[in-house]
């Protein structure tokens, strides 16, 4: 227990009236991490559940680790396709591997440095929130997104997205969102496009199945590429299995709603019928599955009240899928949709409470 | 004909230590006490002074804003010491037994043949009044209302909670009386609810006058806020009273035999508890009469009621008014390398997935007092709604309370809640919000702004 003796003998210096205090959220924040505190109960219930919100959000991080890693071949592989390399698996796995760390490293250095800061200003403790952003915010890019652009999304989505409203649990569009639409507005020449989606091979012209049924109105892919993740994208979001994968581990441990996954494919597969393709090509192509999974149902933006989910979760696949056949400037629709139900969120769970209200009201005139 | 009503949602914290139906001994209470703060908004006056002498049942303090309700010694002795604490509010008014217990001693009465009024004289001569509870709020009754209706829980499903039918064993005349007691009150009639599984073989079911529902299902089912909730909720305006089941007994007991009984069975209980079973005891004990119930070498926490509601009292404290239950903890002031990302933990329960405790059959844990995690803002949003079998959203109720919304928290329920009925939102919270205390809060609000 030497860590432990050493936490002990410097978390003086970082306590109020301190040396340095002016890092105390750094240090509570790393202390945290390594060691469950030994804060007893002080009011209420004495015993507690062993659940938190580290724990919550680790379970995230593990159903996002199958899109990790299979972003991180598919960078590898999509490069060797078009550069006609012939790399090897492990060749892959590496080339992706080498693009998508130093994506990482900025994202959870700048994200982090903000988190701290701001918990640091407001005196809390470093909430857990960003581990997830974080770990999203690179697969729902561009490969090739300059990092300094990166850092920039970040800082505007840490900043402005969720710290000026109070922090996690406050904010009312998803962060990670919030950087991508950021950089899709600021920067449309390099987050949209053919050519942005494949690294290392200069003039190269990936077309997503997106991009090509916008502009011919059919999809080259086969079905199984596209359901396996063998296609140009974002980093993260081409392969339906590595999602589903995450997907089963988020409904098993029950972090994220079974009802807004549901309602949001139920949605997306019901506006489909509308398009020249299959109803179901959407739910495999773009980031309708990753958005359904990972982003739609993020606690804090998302509707609260569980009738309210199936309404939010509903709009968001029929908006993502209205927006990808009907509106002939953006081909994606998903990050749109998200971000407009989560604007909406509140509205959809005022009118839900609100019933609930009129209900007693009603209740209480018949007596 | 009863009515059964079946609650789906809902959680019986599986902790470890639940007390033998045996009754282990009989503890020797040296000094009582009786406790103003057991008692919501409650402005105590002394109606006695320190090494005066007292029977049991002799008023100790009454309420200052209506004398006649008086608050009695459960033993004959001398008044010991009267505790303060900050603003010299009144905490502890200790009494040391002679050991004789002598009864202050009324003729018996037949609640059948009395007035009303008569009978709430009575009550309120005799220290019962405290016992009967107004909803909404949570505050003792005014004797000159009349409630819509009167309710008693014979079900506690809070964990580790002491089963009436033991606790109450060969009280049956006595809870019939009481019955036949508060029935005076209301025109709405007493209702009784009962456990659906336990009731063919309970006493209690031949009760008469009593309107039987049977409840099923996990805690909070046995709360009787709960219970009103289904039953007949409360609407703005309307005033419905409680009365627990161990305080029936007594007041009908002081009907019965004319003697403010405070002896009670209490259940020791707890995953710290050595051998836990039931012991005779009396309101207002001392915690040191439990001394051999636990390991004094070892940091535990001693709480007077269950784990969910109950109060942290210490080894120096005094058992409350209403309990009959201790529950003894280890305090859980100790770090744990990475605990939070270690995959297994199965010594650790936990009410969601992400831990393999749902899959762990029926086994008990031995629960500690740590928060298993820091402080949070509200995150996960469907949590509370699985453990509250309430037509109410305790997110949005708790969030008017902090703004402190008069109007929103009225329509959101307010009135039909008390802390405890929301306890087992505040264990099973990741982002570890003291919800109770955000709604006692909020209670002490409405009863300030309505007054």
């Amino acid at each position: 227990m030497g860590l432990r003796k050493t936490f002990d003998k410097w978390e003086p210096a970082f306590r109020k009236g301190g040396k340095l205090h002016a890092f105390g959220s750094f240090f509570e924040a790393f202390e945290t991490f390594v060691y469950v505190p030994k804060t007893v109960t002080a009011k209420g219930a004495h015993v507690r559940d062993s659940i938190d919100l580290k724990r919550t959000m680790s379970a995230v991080m593990l159903a996002l680790m199958p899109a990790i890693l299979f972003g991180m071949y598919n960078i590898g592989y999509q490069t060797s396709l078009a550069g006609e390399f012939d790399w090897g698996f492990w060749k892959m796995v590496w080339y992706g591997f080498l693009k998508l760390l130093p994506m990482y490293l900025v994202s959870y250095i700048v994200g982090l440095f903000f988190e701290c800061l701001f918990a640091n200003i407001r005196n809390e403790e470093v909430s857990e929130g960003y581990f997830v952003t974080g770990l999203i915010i690179p697969l729902i890019m561009p490969v090739n997104v300059p990092l300094w652009m990166l850092a920039l999304a970040v800082a505007f989505a840490v900043v402005i997205g969720k710290e000026v409203f109070g922090g996690t649990g406050m904010n009312i569009w998803n962060p990670a969102l919030l950087a991508r639409a950021f950089l899709f507005f600021a920067y449309p020449r390099q987050m949209t496009g053919d050519d942005v989606w494949v690294a290392g091979v200069d003039g190269f012209s990936g077309a997503t199945p997106l991009s090509q049924m916008a502009a011919s109105g059919s999809v080259d892919y086969s079905v199984a590429d596209m359901f396996f993740g063998f296609i140009p994208g974002a980093v993260g979001e081409t392969s339906t299995l590595a999602i589903l994968i995450g997907a089963v581990i988020l409904l098993w441990t029950g972090v994220a709603s079974w009802k807004i996954m549901l309602s949001c494919v139920a949605g997306g597969l019901l506006v489909g019928l509308l398009g020249d393709v299959p109803c179901y090509y959407q739910l495999i192509m773009g980031g309708f599955a990753f958005g359904c999974v990972f982003m739609a149902t993020d606690p804090v933006t998302s509707a609260q009240t569980e009738v309210g989910k199936w309404i939010y979760g509903f709009l968001i696949g029929a908006f993502a899928v209205c927006l990808r056949l009907f509106n002939p400037g953006y081909p994606e629709g998903m990050m749109l949709a998200i971000l407009v139900m989560n604007t909406f969120a509140p509205l959809i769970d005022h009118m839900v409470v609100s019933g609930n209200i009129r209900k007693r009201l009603k209740r209480a005139q018949t007596v | 004909m009863s009515e059964q009503i079946r609650l789906k949602k809902g959680l019986d914290i599986p902790v470890a230590g639940a007390a033998s139906q045996t009754i282990a001994k009989t503890v020797s209470a040296d000094i009582v006490a009786i406790k103003p703060t057991d008692f919501r908004a409650l402005v105590p006056k002394m109606v006695v002074k320190e090494g005066d002498r007292v029977l049991a049942g002799d008023p100790l303090f009454v309420d200052k804003n209506r004398p006649q309700v008086c608050f009695c010694s459960p033993v004959s002795g001398t008044v010991d010491a009267v505790v303060r604490g900050d603003k010299r509010k009144l905490l502890e008014v200790r009494v040391k037994a002679d050991g004789k217990m002598e009864y202050r001693r009324k003729k018996a009465a037949v609640p059948a043949s009395m007035t009303k009024e008569k009978t709430a004289a009575r009550m309120l001569d005799m220290g019962l009044w405290p016992m009967v509870i107004q909803r909404p709020y949570g505050i003792i009754a005014n004797p000159d209302d009349s409630p819509k209706s009167i309710f008693i829980s014979a079900m506690d499903t809070a964990p580790l909670a002491p089963d009436y039918d033991f606790v109450l064993q060969n009280r049956f005349d006595d809870v019939q009386t009481g019955i036949d007691v508060l029935s005076k009150f209301t025109k709405g009639g007493v209702h009784f609810s009962m456990n659906y599984y336990t009731c063919p073989s309970s006493e209690f079911k031949k009760l008469r006058g009593v309107i039987f529902h049977e409840f099923e299902g996990k805690h909070p089912a046995g709360n009787v806020g709960v219970q009103i909730n289904h039953l007949s909720p409360i609407n703005k305006g309307e005033i419905v009273w409680t009365v627990d089941l161990l305080s029936v007994a007594m007041i009908g007991k002081a009907f019965n035999d004319g003697i403010y009984d405070a002896t009670r069975l209490v259940a020791v209980t707890g995953p710290a508890a050595k051998n836990p079973a039931y012991v005779n005891a009396i309101q207002g004990a001392p915690m040191s009469a439990f001394a051999d119930f636990f390991d004094s070498s070892e940091n535990v926490r001693l709480v007077s009621g269950d784990i969910l509601t109950g109060e942290n009292v210490g080894p120096e404290g005094f058992l409350g008014f209403f309990d009959n239950q201790v529950t003894i903890l280890k305090e859980g002031d100790y770090y744990e390398t990475f605990g939070w990302c270690k995959p297994f933990r199965t010594k650790k329960f936990s009410f969601s997935h992400t831990y393999w405790s749902w899959l762990a059959g029926r086994k008990k844990y031995d629960m500690d007092t740590n928060t298993n995690g820091g402080a949070r803002p509200f995150v996960v949003s469907d949590v509370y709604g699985k453990v509250l079998p309430m037509d109410i959203y305790p997110v949005y109720l708790a969030k008017a309370c902090l703004a402190k919304d008069i109007e929103k928290m009225e329509n959101l329920g307010i009135y039909e809640v008390l802390p405890e009925d929301l306890a087992l939102c505040e264990f099973v919270c990741p982002s570890k919000v003291g919800i109770q205390q955000i709604i006692s809060d909020g209670i002490d609000l409405m009863l300030k702004e309505m007054a």
